[in-house]
């Protein structure tokens, strides 16, 4: 052995080879089984990608990094499971992309957060955490309230149709009417987007004023879209308690 | 910079520097606005300010002899020095306002570009690559020349290296302050930027490779194994994890080709081994040069070195799963993850014996050289921070520790007690080397930047660890009644003295980092014409 790497080391292109071989092993073993094996990544049949609204939001959660603070994965471990609700399952977030699992909490969990607090309690807590909790170490978003840009979520849309996300044309060409229409309950275009991705959604000016759509509508949308897009996470565990 | 290329290398230099700056008002004048067009903007001016440099040394006729030859190639390593020096006062200057931010937060100024979650990756990145990226690049020039006898294959390339590489790091920097991120951990800069990257690091990895075949001696050194393994697997993973489509040619914003679980573990594999071969084998690289040389004794163990350089490299690949305990992966990668995890420690731990039994019959110049010591606390902390890894990754006890600030006391009893350490150790023995003199020009100030990182790193690690147990411990305390006994903003609460406590530890680390840097700039500028004896000497080079 030592004799074989003694000789090895005088290989330059030989040390390189042997190298990417020896690192590319656990790699391999480890990922690609996840790409072929379907229980992995069973897809709930009721789940439902993201409005263009909510998308949006998404984005501007990755924009302001609150990923750094917050998870959105809640371990199959009983405090969990108290503390947030039903443990998360791989096929919720079949269609992420990327995944906003995190690794650090700062601030609670997210993965659960939909329909927990209203609209007005999250506007005022992104505004100023302080108002809300005194002793918050979240950072205040004012700026939130701007309005939304709205140039690429016909784009983002159609990337992820793309990349395999269930958007149809129909979707893609409507998104920018879509996501206005989320924000505004009393507009004409709210049948068509319920039709588009069901009843399920909520539709209400998020931000309290239906005349203007802002960065705020997207992200309290997308906040109270989490967890909500499938409720087979809520299934399993009151199969699991039953049983 | 200029004086040591010959006006061929010269007319090469400026088409190439006229060509970045020709890229940049491409990218500029595509996206018209937004964060792609200012980093445009920035590679139009690092474009034009290279040009009017080389451009002005075209009509000076000072060419460097046929004695260019004779010499190991330096100016690019003083350089990389300078700019590992800058980015570790900017990132660690970052990471000591975060520390304040997370129990001070009504002083985050009312608008987006300094808000917590923009900084974070800014500290991150500006540590890691920053930091870390440029004292890698650096040394490495120079432990690839000494261990092989040869000159470095390219009079252009190395700075193409360097300054692609800090390009980079800027456009990372600024990029996030803009808003502008992927979310993945430790590879947020965007597609165009990732892209940039890969033709930096395949000029890097060709300069390296053509070098190292240069060599006269016939064995390859131990650090340059580690070295090269660090190139190689960064490249992998980083391509790998950053497959992206961007939503236009024009804008910046992209959606990773990988979703959901598949997303997360490719993720955590990246995560996981940009600390193996970024913050660990590289610097194992720098440790068996540096320390060796320093303490004057021979690495302890050759066989020891065999084994754990392939250790390293085989098991970490494996490990990343270990980020993912009790989540949505499923259980069978778990177990792998954690398996390879705490074998992972055999490797490990055999890396940092073999560095401190090097120190055997050397010890009075561990006692008497702040430098040395510098690189002894990096082995044992090197040694402290993978018996921790290991632990934590063992299932029950990622339970606890998953999510609190125990993962980040135990990330920077690695990195500032390991990955600084050995660069501060490095660099006080190579500017002095650098500059031509024998002893940096404030001896005495080494003793006291060694005090205040030593000091910083143990008040950071130490609260750090007290903050994370505690965190743990009371998120999943039940009452009597079988509720959970404390709500989320009471653990919140309870962080805070450990919070102001780390902040005080860094900003001690910090403190220490700046007089480095004060002492580094000192001795350049005051850089005298002594020859160092106890260099290497250079082999004869082939003509050019
Ligand atoms: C510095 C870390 C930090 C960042 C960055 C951060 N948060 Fe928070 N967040 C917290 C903390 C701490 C709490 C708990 C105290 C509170 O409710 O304010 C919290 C609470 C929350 C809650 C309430 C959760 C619950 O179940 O009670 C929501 C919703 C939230 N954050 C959303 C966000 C969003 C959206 C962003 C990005 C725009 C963000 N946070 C950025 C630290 C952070
Ligand atoms: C045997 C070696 C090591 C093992 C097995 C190991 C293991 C671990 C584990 C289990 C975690 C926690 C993951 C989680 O719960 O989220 C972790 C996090 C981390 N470790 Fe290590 N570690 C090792 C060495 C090191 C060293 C030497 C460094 C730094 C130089 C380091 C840097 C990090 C970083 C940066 C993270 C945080 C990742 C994140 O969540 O963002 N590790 N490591
Ligand atoms: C002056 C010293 C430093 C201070 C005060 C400091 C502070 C911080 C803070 C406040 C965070 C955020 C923690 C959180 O999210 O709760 C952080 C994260 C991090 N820092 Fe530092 N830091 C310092 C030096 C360094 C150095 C030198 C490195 C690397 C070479 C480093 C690497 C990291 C990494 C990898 C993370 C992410 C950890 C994770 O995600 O778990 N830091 N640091």
């Amino acid at each position: 052995m030592l004799k074989l790497h003694y000789n090895l080391e005088k290989i330059s292109m030989g040390l390189v080879g042997a190298i990417i071989v020896v690192a590319s092993i656990g790699g391999l073993v480890e990922i690609a089984p996840l790409f072929t094996i379907d229980e992995t990544v069973e897809i709930p049949d009721d789940l439902r990608p993201h409005t263009p609204l909510e998308l949006a939001g998404r984005e501007i959660y990755i924009r302001e990094g609150c990923y750094a603070c917050h998870s959105q994965m809640v371990r199959s471990l009983a405090d969990e499971i108290d503390r947030y609700g039903p443990y998360s399952l791989a096929g919720e977030s079949a269609w992420d992309r990327p995944m906003l699992w995190g690794s650090k909490r700062t601030g609670p969990d997210l993965a659960r957060v939909g329909g927990k607090y209203s609209d007005a309690w999250h506007v005022a807590h992104l505004v100023d955490p302080r108002q809300v909790i005194p002793v918050s170490i979240m950072p205040a978003y004012p700026w939130l309230m701007r309005p939304l840009g709205t140039e690429l979520v016909e784009r983002n849309l159609a990337t992820l149709a793309g990349l395999g996300v269930p958007y149809d044309q129909d979707m893609i060409d409507n998104a920018l009417v879509d996501a206005r229409a989320q924000s505004q309950p009393d507009s004409d275009a709210t049948s068509d987007l319920i039709a588009r991705y069901g009843d399920d959604i909520a539709v209400r000016a998020f931000d309290g004023n239906p005349r203007q759509l802002t960065e705020m509508d997207a992200v309290v949308a997308y906040l109270q879209s989490i967890g909500t897009l499938t409720d087979a996470a809520k299934t399993i565990l009151s199969q699991e308690d039953g049983s | 910079m200029t004086d040591t290329l010959t006006l061929e290398e010269r007319r090469i230099a400026l088409c190439l520097s006229v060509a970045l700056a020709f890229l940049g008002l491409i990218m500029a004048a595509a996206a018209q606005r937004g964060v792609m067009a200012l980093h445009g903007g920035m590679a139009i001016a690092v474009g034009l300010a290279l040009a009017f440099i080389v451009g002005g040394s075209m009509y000076s006729n000072i060419e460097p002899g046929r004695d260019r030859l004779t010499h190991y190639y330096d100016a690019p390593i003083k350089f990389g020095i300078i700019m590992t020096l800058v980015w570790a006062v900017v990132g660690m200057g970052v990471g000591v306002w975060l520390a304040a931010l997370m129990f001070w937060p009504e002083a985050t100024p009312l608008w987006p570009a300094t808000s917590y979650g923009r900084l974070r990756p800014v500290h991150t990145s500006g540590v890691i690559f920053g930091f870390g990226g440029n004292a890698l690049i650096a040394t490495s020039f120079y432990v690839l020349q000494r261990t092989t006898r040869a000159r470095l294959a390219g009079a252009i390339s190395p700075w193409f290296v360097l300054i692609g590489y800090n390009l980079f790091c800027l456009w990372a920097a600024t990029g996030y302050l803009m808003g502008s991120t992927q979310s993945k951990e430790y590879a947020e800069p965007e597609w165009y930027a990732d892209i940039w990257l890969v033709v930096v690091w395949l000029t890097y990895f060709t300069l390296y490779i053509r070098t190292l075949m240069r060599r006269v001696e016939p064995h390859i050194y131990v650090a340059n194994w580690y070295y090269l393994a660090f190139i190689l697997v960064v490249a992998i993973l980083h391509i790998v994890n950053n497959i992206a489509i961007p939503v236009s040619w024009t804008h910046a914003e992209s959606f990773p080709v990988w979703a959901g679980v598949q997303d997360a573990m490719i993720q955590w594999w990246y995560g996981h081994n940009a600390v193996a071969f970024f913050l660990t084998a590289g610097f194992l690289g720098m440790l068996y040069y540096f320390l060796p040389v320093r303490a004057q004794r021979p690495i302890w163990s050759y066989r020891l070195s065999i084994l754990s350089f392939w250790g390293i490299v085989f098991f970490y690949m494996w490990a990343g799963s270990h980020h993912l305990h009790y989540t949505a992966l499923p259980y069978w990668v778990q177990t792998l993850g954690m398996t390879f995890s705490v074998m992972l420690l055999v490797p490990s731990w055999a890396s940092a014996g073999n560095a401190i039994a090097t120190l055997n019959g050397a010890w009075h110049k561990v006692r008497d050289d702040a430098t040395l010591r510098f690189m002894f606390v990096a082995a044992v902390f090197y040694g402290l921070s993978t018996f921790e890894g290991s632990f934590l990754a063992i299932r029950p006890v990622n339970s606890l520790s998953h999510y609190t600030d125990w993962t980040v006391g135990h990330v920077h009893s690695g990195t500032l007690g390991w990955v600084a350490m050995i660069v501060f150790g490095a660099i006080y023995t190579l500017v002095p080397k650098l500059s031509g003199r024998e002893h940096m020009a404030w001896p005495q100030a080494v003793e006291w930047h060694f005090w205040l990182a030593i000091a910083g790193t143990l008040i950071y690690v130490v609260s750090l660890w007290n903050a994370g147990i505690t965190q743990g411990l009371m998120w999943r305390a039940y009452d009597e009644n079988g509720a959970l006994s404390y709500s989320f903003i009471e653990t919140v609460e309870a962080m805070l003295p450990y919070y102001a406590a780390r902040t005080l530890g860094g900003a001690l680390f910090l403190a220490g980092a700046i007089l480095c840097a004060l002492n580094c700039r000192v001795t350049m500028r005051t850089a005298a014409e002594r020859v160092d004896a106890t260099d290497r000497p250079l082999a004869l080079q082939p003509a050019e």
